[in-house]
This record gives structure tokens, sequence and C-alpha cells, in this order.
């Protein structure tokens, strides 16, 4: 699905620009079914083909360690989802850390860029520091943050400690919780969104800055008026983006608190974990990794209708 | 080879997925001869002694080409182990915790181990601690082995507690063994330490709170579950008197109301807290930090005349063979009885052998603190049966995190216990997958 998404938002961009348009009739044929296929195959190998063995597992009790899809369940294990308050508290919970995570993810990336844009000397210096974090893999950020969080001897107690204020137990109070999780994981993607506003900005024609200037227009003004509405389709390429990597949450919540304290933070990738990985279950499994496949798609749905409204203005 | 064997494995795991496990019939990287891949789940201290141990098999048996995988412990080694089997791919031998193997027996994914086969490697019940002999059986049947116990235990700061007064002429602690005499001490050991009285991993924890209210619930004789998983039996009265006490710990200040586990272990080794409750396997830990501690018994602050403590045990088996060769079972029970002879080097690492010629040796004796807890094993608790339950399970997750959120502060005892029952209700209810 992200893959649809994100080509949508994309192509706008480039077809925008008369020379790269297609020809009639170009990109067909045989030569182009040869260059798809090794992709094409690995596709529906690996993406197409366990999703419609899923969507089938999904209406069997099947089991991890039993071979076959074993008795047909029909519907059984979608009412038993829609029933169990497991989802739909593990489901809000990657709603609320969506929630949490996707507006500064946003809006801290782009004033970010903006910062980074302008300044003068060592423009090398504030990418490199901005976009670092998001090199590191899960496990290490997770880390990282686990020992900045721990009661009693994290950093940040500490330091909070310092200027007079008694820090929260961040990873260990239900209510704290996930927006620590939110907080460590701005800090460490906000990378991938800065970058893809810095290129953004550079596309900002330089005439458009000078004339507005000469007309005596304010920075802010310039930044309300020019590099906003430039930056439309890309703010709509980073939400996109931001949202769906958003729901796919799973390895900071598996590693830093595992869904804890008492499950304020189990992510609905992690249930579908839990039950299909640990407890054997993947059918039922399944059944909750299509339910929450619909939630995505309805996601995608909307934004996919607002890029073509985007598109139809132009 | 790991590598080979991981992509091996994902292999395997990636044709189960798609439903081609048809396709197992050719087995590559099967050598034969004497091959033995070993698969096990110890890091750390038990890790590198496992290590040694396996460089002493390896000397004595020089013809077996010995290939040993360790794996991070917890659900996912036995997601694997049991994906890898069911793909006819599982290894000769593979380490397993006592209170899990069952649910792999019950799948039908391990081999029985038959008496005559263990005699000929003079591995008989008579050699093995009773109740960890007994624990593993299943309908009388023999199916791993255990080589040792792994007991909830108290680790304590010697310095501390010799400045609070808690121990006797001889330097040994004197007992906790009244809710008054255990906090009392806390209190004490807090006096002198100006920070904590003892410290329990609750901050994104679930398996040590999960320990400490299992040993007191076990030492007034509490029970969970019943007709192997399938009927939640939470004692409400037991279980309050075992809730209201650990919250009464964070309460008054005698343990703190968030802790991890590194955090607990810092604690600790920094001489910040006089008690520390854990498994016994930190030993390692405290001994590297040179701290000056010992470690005993979990006090039996509730058990009166019987003894109970929460403990596991590893045990090795043999997952289901697709043809059941009987050399590879017997280069595997070869393999087994090396780890058992080398219970020594095991028992340095805090666990308590099963292996009754060391376990009653003057050597394992004079093994201190090692051997303060050894009658542990006799009162071992183990995990209840069911298909969710046992060491890392979503069992102990569910009762674990529940527990914890009580000895935060989060939860009254009531509606933990309210929450325990109905989160276990819907597993119990669940028909089971295996």
């Amino acid at each position: 699905m992200p893959h649809v998404t994100a080509e949508t938002a994309v192509r706008p961009g480039r077809s925008a620009r008369a020379d790269l348009a297609p020809e009639p009739g170009r990109g067909f044929g045989l030569p182009a079914a040869g260059f798809l296929a090794p992709f094409l195959l690995l596709y529906l190998l690996f993406i197409i083909g366990p999703a419609i063995y899923g969507l089938i597992m999904s209406f069997f009790d099947t089991s991890a360690v039993k071979p076959g899809l074993s008795s047909f369940a029909g519907f059984g294990n979608y009412t038993e989802a829609l029933q169990s308050g497991d989802f739909w508290s593990s489901l809000w919970h990657t709603m609320w850390f969506t929630i949490l995570t996707t507006p500064p993810l946003i809006l801290i990336a782009f004033v970010l860029a903006l910062l980074a844009d302008r300044v003068k000397k060592g423009r090398w210096f504030f990418r490199l520091a901005f976009f670092a974090p998001y090199i590191l893999p899960s496990a290490v950020v997770a880390l990282i943050w686990i020992w900045l969080y721990t009661p009693g001897l994290g950093l940040i107690e500490a330091g909070l400690g310092q200027i007079g204020i008694t820090a929260p137990n961040w990873l260990g109070d239900p209510g704290w919780a996930m927006p620590s999780l939110a907080l460590t994981t701005v800090w460490w993607t906000l990378g991938f969104n800065f970058v893809l506003y810095l290129a953004g900005l550079q596309e900002i024609p330089r005439d458009l800055y000078e004339a507005s200037a000469m007309d005596g227009a304010s920075p802010w003004q310039q930044i309300r008026s020019i590099t906003i509405p430039m930056l439309a389709r890309t703010t709509t390429l980073v939400a996109v983006l931001q949202v769906i990597a958003s729901l796919k949450v799973f390895d900071q919540m598996y590693m830093m608190t595992a869904g804890g304290p008492n499950f304020a933070t189990r992510s609905i990738l992690q249930y579908v974990y839990d039950e299909g990985f640990t407890n054997f279950r993947i059918g039922y499994a399944s059944a909750v990794s299509m339910l929450f496949f619909l939630v995505v798609l309805a996601v995608s749905a909307v934004w996919f209708a607002l890029v073509r409204r985007q598109e139809r203005g132009l | 080879m790991t590598l080979t064997r991981r992509a091996l494995l994902s292999g395997g795991a990636a044709a189960a997925a798609l439903g081609l496990t048809g396709c197992s019939g050719l087995t590559p990287g099967r050598r034969t001869g004497g091959s033995l891949d070993y698969w096990n789940l110890f890091g750390g201290g038990d890790g590198v002694r496992m290590a040694q141990m396996l460089d002493v098999f390896r000397t004595a048996n020089r013809g077996v080409d010995l290939d040993a995988v360790t794996l991070a412990w917890g659900n996912p080694y036995y997601t694997k182990l049991s994906l890898a089997t069911l793909g006819d791919k599982p290894p000769d031998v593979a380490v397993a915790h006592l209170t899990r193997m069952k649910t792999m027996v019950e799948a039908g994914l391990v081999e029985e181990l038959l008496p005559e086969d263990l005699a000929r490697h003079g591995m008989t019940a008579d050699k093995f601690t009773p109740r960890t002999w007994q624990a593993g059986l299943v309908e009388g049947r023999t199916y791993a082995i255990p080589i040792d116990t792994h007991p909830f235990v108290m680790f304590y700061n010697t310095d501390v507690c010799e400045k609070a007064g808690l121990l006797d002429s001889s330097g040994a602690l004197s007992p906790l063994d009244t809710p008054e005499r255990f906090t009392d001490a806390l209190r004490r050991a807090k006096e002198v330490t100006k920070a904590q009285g003892g410290v329990v991993a609750i901050t994104n924890e679930t398996a040590t709170p999960w320990r400490i209210f299992q040993s007191l619930y076990g030492q007034l004789g509490g029970e969970m579950l019943a007709d192997e998983g399938r009927r939640v039996v939470v004692d409400e009265a037991r279980a309050t008197q075992v809730l209201d006490f650990l919250q009464g710990l964070t309460r008054e200040g005698l343990a703190p109301a968030s802790a991890d586990y590194q955090g607990t272990i810092a604690t600790f080794a920094n001489g910040q807290a006089g008690f520390f409750f854990q498994g016994e396997w930190e030993i390692s830990t405290f001994q590297t930090a040179k701290t000056p501690f010992s470690m005993t018994l979990f006090p039996n602050v509730f058990g009166g005349e019987k003894y109970a403590v929460q403990a596991d045990s590893h045990t090795l088996l043999i997952p289901r063979q697709p043809d059941r060769d009987p050399e590879r079972i017997d280069r595997a029970l070869l393999f087994i009885r090396s780890m058992l002879d080398q219970s020594k080097t095991w028992a340095e690492g805090g666990h308590v052998p099963s292996w009754l010629p060391f376990r009653d040796s003057a050597e394992y004796k004079a093994m201190t603190p090692q051997s303060n807890y050894a009658t542990a094993a006799d009162a071992a608790v183990y995990d209840p049966e069911g298909w969710y339950s046992g060491s890392g399970s979503n069992f102990e997750i569910i009762t674990g995190s529940i527990i914890a959120s009580v000895m935060a502060g989060q939860q009254a005892p009531a509606t933990a216990i309210a929450q325990i029952r109905d989160k276990l209700t819907n597993l119990a209810t669940t028909a089971p997958p295996i």
C-alpha cells in the first residue's frame, strides 16, 4: 500500500515537466514486461502471495505449530477480534501514537529544513546533524533511549532534577509511556522528512524570493505566501509517508516497553505478533492483520483523494 | 555457519508460511557422519560458560562435528524452534525451559527419550533431583533432561547488612521469614544506604514481577490455572494478600516504585540497595562488579512450615526428527550426558545442578554462595501448565504486567486481580492452537 500512495504523490511533480512527458505507446510491450519481471516476480512471491495466503488463513483456525490450515472458522476470527477489548485498545494505541508523532514530525522537520536552508556557513553540518539519527538501527535507538529514560539513573531525569523539575516515570507510567515513545521516534525519524523538505525548498525558484523582496515582502510573508504554498506537494508526500510509517510502529515499542506498562503501549502490530507468533494462532492473527489492512486502506484512500484534488487544482 | 543456518531456517519458515511444507523431502546442509546441531538461548555469563562446556565436549569427541547456535531467549526462541521442527529441519539437541518443553511435547514436536536409551548413557531418574525430574515428566514419560533449577533468590549486600545489624555472628543473614522481619530488614537496609532498601525490577519488565508474586503466592499455596490451562482459578484472598504486601513495599518506600531491570542491577551493584530480588543467574554480574554480596533463599515470608519459591529449569531435548535416526539420537544423548558431567561449570553461573552425582558432592557444597540456596530446587514452584504458560510466555507477560502496575502503585489489588482473571480467561477459553 505505501508504494502506491508514494508513487501517486510523487508523480505529479514529474509529469509537470513537459520535456519528460511519456510518448504515447511508450513504456509498453515485451521489453517493458522483461524489465518489470524480476521485481514483479518478487512482488508476487513475497507480497501478493503471502497477502492472499493470509486472507485465506484468516478464515481458518490455522496454528503455527500444526501443518495445514486446520478447521474452517468462517468469520469466527473476525467476530472474535471485533469483540476483543485487546484488539480495540491496541488499535487505539497505534492511532494515538500516529496522532502524537505525525504533527511534530511534519512541523519540526519543516522548521528545521527552513533553518538549515537559510544557514550561510556550515550548512553541511546542520544537514548531517538533523539527519544522522535516522541512519541508526531501531535497536540502537531503543537502547540509547531506555538509558535516557531509566528511572533513578537516567540522564533526562538527572538533567531535569538539576533545574528543579521532578521527572515523570517516563516508560513506567501508563500515561507517559506513549508520549515518551513518541519523543524518541520524533528524534529518530525526523531526518527523513527533513531531507524531503530540504529538497523541496531547493526546488523553489530563487527569483520568486527576489521579486517579492523587491516588492517589500518581509521574510515572514515570504514563508507564508511563497514557501508554504510551493511546498504543498512535499507536505502531502511527507504527511502520507509519515502517517503510514507511524501506523506501522512496532520496533521501538517492542524493544523499549514490550507493550507495557500494563499493555498501555501495545500496538496493533504487536498484538498480531503476540497472537500469531507467541500464541501460535496464525489464523486469528491473520484476521487482525486484515482488519488493520482495512484501516490503512481507508487512511490511504483519504490521502489519495486529497492528492487527486491537489492535482486537479493545478 | 550461523548464517547458513539462519538462511536455512528463514527459508523453512517462509516455506511454512506459504504452505509449501511439502517440499521438505530434501534436507540440504544435513551432513552425514558425526554432525550435531545444538540450539541454545544462553547469553551473558551463561553463554560464556556454555561455550566452555561445548569446547570440552569438542575436545573429548573429536569425531563429532558440533555446530552450536545461540538465539535470543523468550518467545521468539520457542517460535523458531517450533517452526524449524515443523519444517523437518530441527537441531539435534535444543535447550528449552521445563515449563515450555511441555507445550512442545503436546504439539508433538519432541522425541520421547526411551529409558533403555537413557540407561545406556547412565542417565536414570535416580540421578536427578526428584522434584526437577518429576516436574519434567509428561504422562509419566521422559522427553527432556533437566540440567538445572533456576530459582528466584535474594541477593544481599554484605556490607550494608552488617551495618544494619542483619547478620548473625557467623556472618550469615538472619532469617527474614515473616512479613514483619522482611519489611524490617528492608527498612534497616534503607537507613544504611540512604537510598533503597531492596530493589526489584518492575518497569518495562514482566518476568520479575511475576516471579516475586508467584514465590509469595506459592508459599500461601495459591494456584493460577487448572485443567492444563483451561480453567482460571486465581485465589482472590491469597492474591490480594500478596499484592497488598508487595504494594506496601513500594508505598512505604522500601523498594522503588519505578525501576527497570538494568537499573536494579546498577543500584545494587553500586551499594545503593541492601537487597536485590532476581533469579540466581545475576551472580556473575555482581562478581564482575566486585559488589560485596551474598545470596540466599528468597525468604519464606508466608509459607510457615512449607517453603515455596518460583523457579524453572533448563532442559535439553531432542526435537522431533523426520527420520528418527538411532545414531543421531545416540550422539545427542552423548552430548547431553557431557553437559551433565560439566555441572560444575554450569553451577558457577548460579544455577542449582539437577545432576545428583555433582549436587551431592563435597565440591558443590563448598561452592558459595551457590550452595546456600540449593534447597530451592526441592521447593520449586513451576509455572502452571497450559499452552500459553511457561517462562517468557504470554501468561507471564499478562500476569507480570498487571502485578507490576500494582507494585508501581498504579492499580489497586482488587482491580488487578479482576484484570488478570479477565485476560487469562480469554486465553483459557480459546481452543489450544497446538
